[in-house]
């Protein structure tokens, strides 16, 4: 096993994702037969080889300073689930 | 033949002589939803009166006496992943139920300014994630072909859509094969374009790297014609390539004369079952008797592929669906302690299983001390997955496999193994680690369901593989076979 | 052991805003203030499907600054995603740079204590701002809800860190005004710390003095002020001391900075570990930055504090004088243009920092808002020089300047201003004051030399203060001899 229940249960927490103990231990063995299947890549030796990030070489893609309208803001708010006084509500932070 | 089964181009030469009216031919699609929508599935939303009111207005130019463009009153529909202002889109997830978008993706600006004809949003993988449009959290599309089958995914509703003659043609998303597998699936013409060809603003993200728009259509002539339309440089989208974009219809010629097709043996491996080998096998002698010349060769690096995709895709997902918190937009959870707790019980809630294993797995990959293992190393084979094609495609013009390893399966089949569901994308993911185009074209039956043949060229070659595919389409019959849908299916 | 027995170690980071129209990755405005979330598109707000497209002037002021701050310009350069959550960060990424930032291993000299210090400076790179929250309590622990504003978000930032080079406060504070100065010179950034423009993070550790190695280190985030800085660091040091005194451990963390009650907090709880899961920005393509677009830029760069305090000196000015004028630029600029007009530096900088800096503070008007052009100075100047009029109507001239913005020799002409200097005219006036004080005549001749200061303020009273003053003692020296 390369991934205990407990890296799953820290994984989670920095996913944001609320999990339940069946979906933890569906998730840990999940994640571990698709890495064990991932593991193949470690037969290939990477070392002089340089990662691939984008598919298509283009670089300096930049546009000029030049302001443009804002959006309307009722509907910046349009979609929130909780809106007060123009102000996206949240509970408390801590 | 029904007028619904008719292609874009058929239809444009009824709308330009008159024969119909852009209302009526609404008229006619939205009667044949109504006939079939209730087996198929294939639509998230129906948007039926904006439609007809679209189609008022390409008969008040079409009454002026305007020349209209190829597309202008044709109906069509948009995969649910794309944002129309106003227009409720998805991703057929219970996060974006309700998820209004106040802007247009550039895709669907193009297209309606183009005259096009939007019926609505069609059914997909959740956040674009599957192979079989299963995980769609409001229902599975049901394979026109057999209704008991899946439709293949995540682009499940716009091929279903076209399959079932719906709408004249749609948009999908295509970020391992989402286009051309469920194309295969059900039996109709998919094109992923390049990386960088068709501007991906406006497309809910699921790998930004890897994802493109495309076209679904009845014929080779169709896409070529969509593509035409929604192609070229974005400036909204910084990955777009500023290319000069030809007129692809000017590529279908039925000649392939002396072209040189590449057959990568790998592709056709264990677990290709032996009904789709014998059909691809059948296509390749047709091609040569058209002229082609068909040699084997050899990609190595393939059987890499499937596990590089599942971990550079997932892990750019884990980072683009952060942001559906229940803050913005999008579900939010009830009776919030604080915000943390909030984020895990809306994130909770809105994913279904598939889109949160993807984000364990991605965020997994990323995170401190495996970043090396995982991340970087799957980033390097994708440079040699790349080379792999850059050294095929310098000997041949394109490259022919099957789409997918398997006609359509069982819906229900392969949802209890993540696995065997994931090497339903073994032929189609590694042209999106290059970025490459591919196009999958009906190319035969096996057991009364569609299999599909997949060209892949060099980076905008997307004329070289309409050229191919039409010769091919123009040469057999298989795009003519219409699945025999009857309302009376009950499921 | 006491404080004193401590030596402190100090690295900044330092956020500038830069001084850009438009938002990093979109074309809203980056105006302070507005309603909230009226600054604000699909892009900034992160809505599904949008894409950044890079503002250019960005990585010119990145550019720009990472030149006047003795950087190396990389070639390549690439954003990178900061993935953590909180509800001011829209997408639950910030778009940053992570092992390719623009500029890298750059330099700034300080002085304290009359002596010269280098602090090095590790990186520079590009990032995005976030939101704003407001709280519904009095802080953010005892509120019970929080609101939040998206204007900020996407304003670009410039993220500058240092080495841990520092050794005490006064060298952290030296650090920090000289960095604002050069950030303010070259219009990178317009470094408004009452708007929250430019904020500091410092990371401080102590150690024993003449020990060789780092202490374990507190990272303080957010101050924005020096003051807070600096009784931060104060806090921070003692509060460091104490532990180690009592032979314990410092631990590793992140605090923040109470400005009410002047103590610092652990802010992190422990299940959020520091794992941002940095990887390449899909959405936005990679910089290749050639030398000629670095040598264009360098052409924009102005001349620097340091240099320009240099020259001024080099023109007699005294090191005060040109710290004093240098310390802001449009003073600075004010001078120098001034100067091509009227030569003598000490004089025209007497009347900068002297009577034209008294008009404008007292008015609040800034260098830039000024009704007195640096030409109309000079002006001023020149007439002084040439005996047009004295010193002190100048200094009635100038206010007048600046109420009416008019010139100086308009004034002089309208009010009559000018002085007397023809002998006749001169004369006669003379010969009036003496006829009319002959005790103060006689008290000089019979040696009384203050008589002679007694009969120049009357013949100045007669002209109204427009007698020329050097006239009027050769004139009268030789009529009472």
């Amino acid at each position: 096993m390369k991934i205990s229940r407990e890296e799953v249960e820290y994984v989670a927490m920095l996913a944001r994702l609320e999990l339940t103990a069946q979906e933890t231990e569906d998730y840990t063995g999940n994640l571990n037969s698709i890495l064990e299947y991932a593991g193949i890549l470690e037969k290939l030796d990477t070392s002089e080889v340089l990662p691939t990030a984008h598919a298509v070489p283009l670089h300096n893609v930049m546009r000029e300073d030049v302001v443009k309208s804002s959006m309307d803001a009722a509907k910046v708010l349009a979609n929130a689930p909780d809106v007060e006084n123009g102000f996206f509500k949240v509970p408390k932070i801590v | 033949m029904d007028i619904t089964a008719r292609s874009a181009a058929e239809l444009h030469t009824m709308l330009e002589s008159k024969a119909i009216s852009a209302t009526e031919l609404v008229r006619e699609f939205i009667d044949r939803i109504n006939k079939v929508e209730g087996n198929v599935k294939a639509f998230v939303t129906l948007t039926e009166e904006s439609a007809l009111e679209q189609a008022a207005k390409q008969d008040e130019k079409i009454a002026r006496g305007e020349k209209i463009g190829p597309l202008a009153g044709i109906p069509m529909a948009f995969k649910d992943n794309m944002c129309l202002t106003g227009i409720r889109t998805t991703c057929s997830s219970k996060m974006l139920e309700n998820f209004i978008p106040p802007y247009d993706a550039t895709v669907v600006e193009r297209l309606l300014d183009a005259g096009a004809i939007s019926l609505g949003k069609l059914n997909m993988d959740e956040f674009a994630m599957g192979s079989s449009t299963e995980n769609s959290a409001f229902f599975p599309t049901h394979n026109p072909w057999d209704l008991s089958c899946v439709t293949g995914g995540s682009s499940g509703g716009s091929v279903a859509s076209v399959a079932a003659d719906e709408v004249a043609y749609s948009l999908g998303s295509d970020t391992g094969g989402s286009i051309r597998q469920p194309a295969a699936f059900c039996g109709v013409v998919g094109m992923k374009p390049t990386y960088g060809a068709v501007s991906r603003y406006g497309l809910i993200a699921f790998a930004s790297s890897l994802d493109q728009i495309g076209p679904v259509t009845k014929t080779v002539r169709d896409n070529a014609l969509v593509l035409n339309a929604i192609a070229g440089h974005d400036t909204k989208d910084s990955t777009s390539v500023p290319f000069e974009k030809p007129d692809y219809t000017e590529f279908l010629v039925n000649d392939i004369k002396g072209l040189k097709i590449g057959i990568p043996w790998e592709y056709f491996g264990e677990g290709i079952d032996q009904g789709v080998a014998r059909v691809i096998q059948e296509a390749i002698e047709t091609l040569k008797g058209l002229g082609a010349e068909v040699t084997e060769c050899s990609m190595p690096h393939t059987e890499y592929a499937m596990p590089t995709y599942y971990l550079i895709a997932p892990a750019e997902c884990s980072s683009n669906l952060a942001r559906f918190d229940g803050v913005r937009y999008g579900h939010r959870s009830q009776n919030n302690e604080d915000i943390i707790s909030m984020f895990r019980k809306t994130r909770a809630e809105g994913f279904g299983s598939e889109v949160k294993r993807r984000i364990m797995l991605g965020t997994y990959a990323l995170s401190s001390g495996y970043y090396d293992a995982y991340y970087l190393k799957a980033q390097k084979v994708r440079t040699l997955i790349k080379q792999d094609f850059d050294n095929a495609l310098e000997k041949f013009d394109v490259l022919l496999s099957p789409t997918a390893p398997t006609p359509a399966f069982k819906l229900g089949e392969k949802l209890t193994d993540p696995l065997s569901m994931y090497m339903s994308d073994i032929c189609t993911s590694p042209l999106n680690l290059a970025g490459l185009p591919g196009i999958s074209v009906p190319a035969g039956f096996v057991n009364g369901l569609p299999v599909g043949l997949q060209l892949m060229g060099k980076a905008f070659s997307e004329g070289m593989l309409y050229r191919v595919a039409y010769t091919f389409e123009q040469n057999t019959d298989f795009h003519k076979v219409k699945p025999e849908l009857t309302a009376e299916v009950v499921l | 052991m006491s404080v004193n027995d401590y030596e402190m170690v100090c690295g900044v980071e330092v956020h500038a805003e830069l001084a850009t129209k438009t938002k990093i990755f979109c074309s809203c405005t980056t105006e302070f203030g507005g309603e909230q979330n009226t600054h604000v598109c699909p892009v900034c707000s992160g809505l599904p499907g949008v894409l950044p497209v890079l503002n250019r002037e960005v990585v010119n002021l990145a550019i720009k600054a990472g030149l006047a701050l003795n950087c190396e310009i990389a070639d390549y350069s690439k954003f990178d995603r900061k993935n953590y959550y909180y509800p001011d960060l829209p997408k639950n990424y910030q778009t940053s740079q992570f092992d390719l930032p623009i500029c890298k291993a750059g330099w700034l000299e300080i002085m304290v204590d009359e002596e010269k210090k280098r602090i090095g400076i590790t990186r520079a790179h590009m990032e995005e701002d976030a939101g704003k929250l407001v709280h519904s309590g009095e802080t953010i622990t005892s509120s019970m809800e929080s609101f939040v504003d998206y204007n900020r978000t996407g304003v670009p930032l410039l993220e500058i860190v240092s080495e841990p080079d520092m050794r005490s406060i006064p060298e952290v504070i030296a650090y920090l005004e000289q960095l604002v100065e050069i950030l303010e010179y070259t219009e990178v950034s317009d470094c408004k710390l009452e708007q929250g423009s430019v904020r500091f993070d410092v990371n401080v550790s102590i150690r024993p003095k003449g020990s060789s190695e780092f202490g374990i280190r507190s990272e303080i985030k957010n101050l924005n002020s020096y003051s807070s800085v600096r009784r931060c660091l104060e806090y921070e040091i003692e509060r460091q001391a104490k532990i180690l005194d009592e032979g314990e451990r410092v631990i590793q963390e992140t605090r923040t900075w109470d400005e009410g009650k002047g103590i610092t907090l652990s802010l992190r709880s422990k299940e959020e570990a520091h794992d941002y899961r940095y990887f390449p920005e899909p959405d936005l393509v990679p910089l290749v930055i050639d030398r000629e677009w670095v040598e264009r830029i360098s052409q924009t760069l102005p001349e620097l504090p340091v240099a320009r305090r240099a020259r001024f000196q080099s023109l007699g000015l005294s090191e005060y004088d040109a710290k004093v004028l240098t310390d802001s630029k449009d003073l600075a600029d004010f001078f120098d243009q001034a100067l091509i007009e009227y030569k003598d530096a000490k004089v025209l900088a007497n009347w900068v920092m002297g009577d034209f800096s008294r008009i404008l503070n007292a008015q609040q008007c800034a260098v830039g808002d000024s009704p007195i052009t640096p030409l109309q100075l000079a002006e001023l100047l020149k007439l002084i020089e040439k005996g047009t009029i004295s010193g002190k109507i100048a200094k009635s001239v100038i206010e007048d300047m600046y109420t009416t913005g008019k010139d100086a020799g308009t004034i002089i002409k309208e009010k009559g201003l000018a002085q007397i200097s023809d002998e006749g005219a001169l004369s006669g006036i003379i010969d009036g004051v003496l006829a009319a004080n002959p005790q103060s005549v006689e008290d000089y001749r019979a040696g009384k030399e203050r008589a002679l200061g007694f009969l120049v303020g009357q013949i100045m009273k007669a002209t109204k203060g427009q007698a020329n003053p050097g006239k009027v003692n050769q004139l009268l020296k030789g009529k009472l001899s």
